[in-house]
């Protein structure tokens, strides 16, 4: 039974933005999106998540931040990018202080357009990224199951500010 | 009951104790969707939970802590089978007290502040709910002359007309246990938090199940306790536990949390009042009315 699709747990960080993209994130949670019905729950814990939601670019000052929470995470987890300056850096992409979007320190699986993303394009996002969590959950077994050691994610490369 | 019998009490209560408390869970989840006029998960939530957190990787910050998590479950297992194969009421209480330290021990072993915070509450916890289970297990000897639970089963007369206030207690700390509102101090099932997950914050995947299980197989012990009120009268206590259940998801989505001194204050206060209240009138009244 794919149980990761049936019960994915969130944790959701703001790099740094402003705040359109988290308020569309808490709306799914309200009466209107309920995404309880998909057995989603906002969990505020890395260590109980498999999907790490962030918005918002990321800066000098959130960069080691994303790290240790994406390291945090038990195997397998996913990354969704929400909002475009997480996809890309945004309209802050120039900012002297920018380092440019999530895939400048941490590995993205899925990346979600809009300023701010509607609430349904969140969800969409989730819902693509449960098929790669349950992917990553067949390889992780394969590898248990063959004793090889997990491969070395290494973060990107980090964006140079121009 | 012979010793087949209670052998077989001991497995379906291993056995089916999960699957009772795990639907309960579900039910509870839809129906506190519903109070917040949302059309939440579907019925078997929980367990697609439990079985997705045993897949799984294996996190460990600290081997102590995982050995206590095993003490937790197997005392609570332990309490559980003491009570469901008629055995002593002293210790199922006891052994489910030591289960509650093993699981702050647990938390303690994690160098985590948000661990530690969440531990602390738990023994705050224990303290508000442990005088309540034991004037329980007092009154239930005063009332019947005896701790077996096999003999205060077999009471012709059901215990809720002589146990009332203890009744009135057990549902009170009955919130502590099952970690609702406003007495969710060291961790609770929903979103809002401010200590992260509290006692839970360091036990990831395959850890954190072990409490879920550990968390259902107290749920139906204590409602078993509760359940002996009725003894004699299956369907009247079902109906009562169903009602209680209802007020506890009730109370659950209509209080906000409380300062951990009112936790302790209020549970104190009221279970001094109905709990050692009943146990003196019906001490006089064992005694014919002479003091």
């Amino acid at each position: 039974m794919k149980l990761f699709r049936k019960s994915p747990w969130i944790i959701h960080y703001d790099g740094a933005s402003c705040n359109g993209c988290d308020i569309e994130v808490l709306a799914c949670l309200t009466p209107r999106y309920d995404v309880e019905r998909l057995g989603i729950i906002n969990t505020g814990n890395p260590k109980h998540a498999d999907i790490l939601l962030i918005t918002g670019y990321i800066n000098e000052q959130s960069q080691p931040v994303v790290r240790t929470i994406y390291e945090q995470m038990p195997d397998p987890k996913v990354v969704v990018a929400v909002g475009i300056c997480a996809s890309s850096g945004g309209i802050f992409r120039d900012c002297y202080n920018t380092k440019g979007g999530v895939d400048s320190t941490i590995p993205v699986d899925v990346y979600v357009p809009g300023c701010a993303a509607r609430p349904e394009s969140i969800i969409d996002g989730v819902v693509q990224a449960l098929d790669i969590l349950e992917r990553k959950r067949a390889e992780m077994k394969a590898r248990r199951r063959a004793k090889a050691p997990a491969p070395v994610t290494a973060p990107a490369a980090e964006v140079a500010p121009s | 009951m012979n010793l087949t019998h209670r052998i077989l009490a001991g497995f379906l209560f291993i056995a089916l104790a999960p699957i009772l408390a795990g639907l309960l869970a579900g039910l509870d989840r839809i129906v506190s969707a519903r109070m917040q006029g949302r059309i939440g998960p579907p019925l078997l939530q929980p367990f697609y939970d439990l079985f997705k957190l045993f897949q799984k990787e294996r996190i460990a910050v600290n081997r102590s802590g995982h050995f206590f998590l095993l003490g937790y479950l197997l005392f609570t297992i332990i309490a559980g089978v003491e009570f469901f194969t008629g055995g002593d009421l002293l210790i199922t209480i006891f052994a489910l007290a030591l289960a509650s330290v093993f699981f702050v021990l647990g938390a303690f072993a994690a160098g985590s502040p948000y661990s530690h915070i969440g531990a602390e509450r738990e023994l705050i916890q224990i303290m508000a709910s442990e005088p309540m289970l034991l004037m329980v297990a007092m009154g239930f000897y005063v009332a019947t002359g005896s701790f077996q639970i096999g003999a205060i089963y077999a009471q012709p007369t059901p215990l809720i007309a002589t146990l009332p206030g203890m009744f009135l207690g057990l549902i009170y700390i009955l919130t502590i246990k099952l970690r609702k509102s406003p007495f969710d101090l060291s961790t609770s099932h929903h979103a809002h938090q401010e200590i992260v997950k509290g006692i839970t914050t360091e036990f990831a995947g395959p850890y954190l199940a072990i409490i879920e299980l550990a968390h259902w197989y107290e749920t139906v012990l204590l409602l078993g306790l509760l359940y002996l009120f009725f003894a004699p009268w299956p369907l009247l206590a079902i109906a009562a536990l169903i009602v209680v259940y209802f007020l506890e998801i009730l109370a659950d989505n209509t209080n906000a949390r409380l300062y951990w001194q009112w936790v302790l204050r209020a549970s104190w206060t009221f279970t001094a009042i109905v709990g050692a209240g009943n146990l003196i009138i019906l001490h006089y009244i064992n005694r014919g009315g002479t003091p």
